[in-house]
């Protein structure tokens, strides 16, 4: 914090930002926990589908590794990278949607130095939007819109009741966490578990676990580099 | 699992690289180890036809690449679709500069890859259009056909696109008589045993001994009911029931009958089913032009058959009629 003295904190706070520069540390970091991750999400996925959500998720994220430390670059440069492979490289469905979730990302904060809690607001919103536009998932279906859109709606929320960044992220944590526990009880509507039908119910959705993940990195590392 | 396999993450790569070897006749290896084309593919002055989707279909979808029939193919994991740049790279090496038609079956996954493709392809300068199947009845109700998935019926497709483009059709002209045959298209499966993914081991769902199920997709998509197995004769009443009045297929009209094996299931049993299939359509004055009977799209080792009709016009029969060559539809010229 670089306040001092007796300015006042809130009006400060408020204005809660990391450079988009700091920022390349998000993408280290997502590239961490979906290594990480790779045999969690693999073998949830194993319950209602073929198990491979982990194995695909991290071969895209180590690809955009193997590329970043070729070519660093900002936060925006690096979620351009890391959307490029997973549309082109990944396949299946989740390699196109969270290629698009990053590119959305990507694309709103480039050419921003500052990303307050105005520029991460209006990049969650194209998030969501990038994915509606190429995926017919509605809250309910028990895919990653579950996790995503309670999140981004909880962030939007704290954003209009003047909420800090940091207190906006923690907002989007536990909406999150919510929104992927409850495909637990859900039937699965859209997508390869929907094969599974009622047999689909009581497990949580792999996409949805993995959206969680990475919402959580964005959030947690986010706030590590506010100043 | 009772499979003569490797290593279960690597049998799409090893059967793609003994296919190219088998069928050095007829096809070719491209820069994308999971893109094979026909052999003298790109064909000049043609448009391009190009199909993909998740492997463990054989001979679908690879086994449709030929004379006459798809140009380009992408070879997804099993059940999981291509990513767009295997789309993108097929599309490419298809194009001898008239365009291309992707011709592909209504899945999630295929969907999105292949519209980021088609975006690719177009900034590049390719001009691409899609036809999209969609002849599985039970996977939605009617008035919701934009949500059925594509089945054996992709086969006709591609049978009908790869024959238009092949007699000089432009983009526009392929895109059509494709998008007709998807429409005239209906299809309907009855499974009898799962199947297994090699890297998961195990079948996904099961089908108790003595039941069958309903409207099942071929991946293993439940159906519309679990029943008690029934004669042959019962299965295809079953089966015309739902898809003659969804077209609705009526006395006088011409069809090809498709019956595709969905893996395990002996041809004796398909020639069975279709013996049953083709009394009641005769009964109803339903006149088969043209039949197929074997495995032609199937779903790994899973037991079942689809069944598959498309009502005819001069302009589809013509294509029906027209010879192709490739691994999975071998034609000679109809006199």
């Amino acid at each position: 914090m670089r306040f001092s003295g007796y300015a006042s904190v809130s009006a400060i706070i408020t204005m809660q930002t990391f450079t988009n520069k700091a920022g390349s540390v998000i993408v280290d970091k997502l590239i961490l926990v979906i290594q990480e991750n790779k045999q969690y999400l693999s073998d949830i996925d194993g319950l209602t589908g073929d198990g491979d959500h982990g194995i695909n998720m991290n071969k895209g994220f180590t690809m955009c590794r193997e590329e970043l430390d070729k070519n660093p670059g900002d936060l925006s440069y690096s979620l351009k990278v890391l959307a490029k492979i997973l549309i082109m490289k990944i396949g299946g469905s989740m390699g196109p949607l969270y290629g698009k979730f990053f590119k959305a990302i990507g694309t709103a904060l480039e050419g921003k130095e500052e990303i307050g809690i105005t520029e991460m607001g209006e990049a969650l919103k194209a998030a969501v939007n990038s994915i509606a536009s190429i995926s017919p998932a509605k809250v309910g279906d028990k895919t990653l819109i579950d996790t995503l859109v309670p999140a981004q709606a909880a962030y939007e929320r704290a954003q209009v009741e003047g909420k800090t960044l940091s207190e906006a992220l923690e907002a989007m944590k536990i909406a999150a966490a919510k929104g992927r526990d409850s495909t637990k009880d859900m039937v699965a509507k859209l997508g390869r578990a929907s094969r599974l039908g009622e047999r689909s119910r009581g497990v949580l959705d792999a996409g949805a676990t993995s959206c969680c993940l990475i919402l959580h990195v964005i959030a947690d590392a986010g706030k590590d580099i506010l100043y | 699992m009772q499979k003569f396999i490797n290593d279960p993450s690597k049998v799409v790569d090893e059967m793609l690289e003994a296919y190219i070897k088998v069928h050095a006749d007829l096809v070719s290896p491209t820069e994308n180890e999971r893109v094979i084309k026909y052999k003298y593919a790109p064909v000049e002055g043609k448009v391009g036809i190009v199909t993909g989707g998740g492997s463990g279909h054989k001979p679908a979808f690879i086994g449709y690449v030929g004379r006459n029939m798809v140009d380009a193919v992408a070879c997804g994991e099993i059940f999981s679709s291509p990513p767009a740049q295997m789309f993108l790279d097929a599309i490419k090496v298809a194009d001898a500069g008239k365009g291309v038609a992707i011709l592909y079956g209504n899945y999630a996954g295929d969907n999105m890859n292949v519209a980021m493709a088609m975006e690719e392809a177009e900034e590049e300068g390719i001009q691409v259009k899609k036809v999209v199947a969609n002849d599985d009845v039970p996977s939605a109700p009617k008035g919701e056909e934009a949500s059925r998935r594509g089945v054996a019926g992709e086969i006709l497709m591609w049978k009908v696109g790869g024959a238009k483009a092949a007699m000089g059709g432009s983009l526009d002209n392929v895109i059509e008589v494709a998008q007709k045959a998807v429409n005239n298209t209906r299809s309907m499966g009855i499974g009898l045993s799962p199947c297994t993914i090699p890297e998961v081991g195990h079948p996904n769902f099961t089908i108790e001994n003595g039941k069958m199920e309903v409207g099942i997709g071929h991946h293993g998509e439940p159906g519309i009911e679990v029943v008690d197995l029934e004669p042959s004769a019962k299965v295809a009443e079953r089966i015309c029931n739902v898809i003659l009045p969804d077209l609705p297929f009526n006395s006088g009209d011409e069809v090809v009958a498709l019956i595709s094996g969905l893996g395990s299931t002996p041809l004796m049993e398909q020639y069975i089913v279709y013996n049953d299939v083709e009394k009641i359509l005769t009964e109803k004055g339903i006149k088969i032009y043209h039949s197929y009977v074997g495995n032609y799209f199937t779903s790994l080792e899973m037991a079942g058959i689809t069944c598959t009709l498309m009502k005819l016009d001069d302009e589809l029969k013509k294509c029906i009629d027209f010879e192709c060559d490739s691994v999975g539809m071998r034609q000679f010229q109809r006199l």
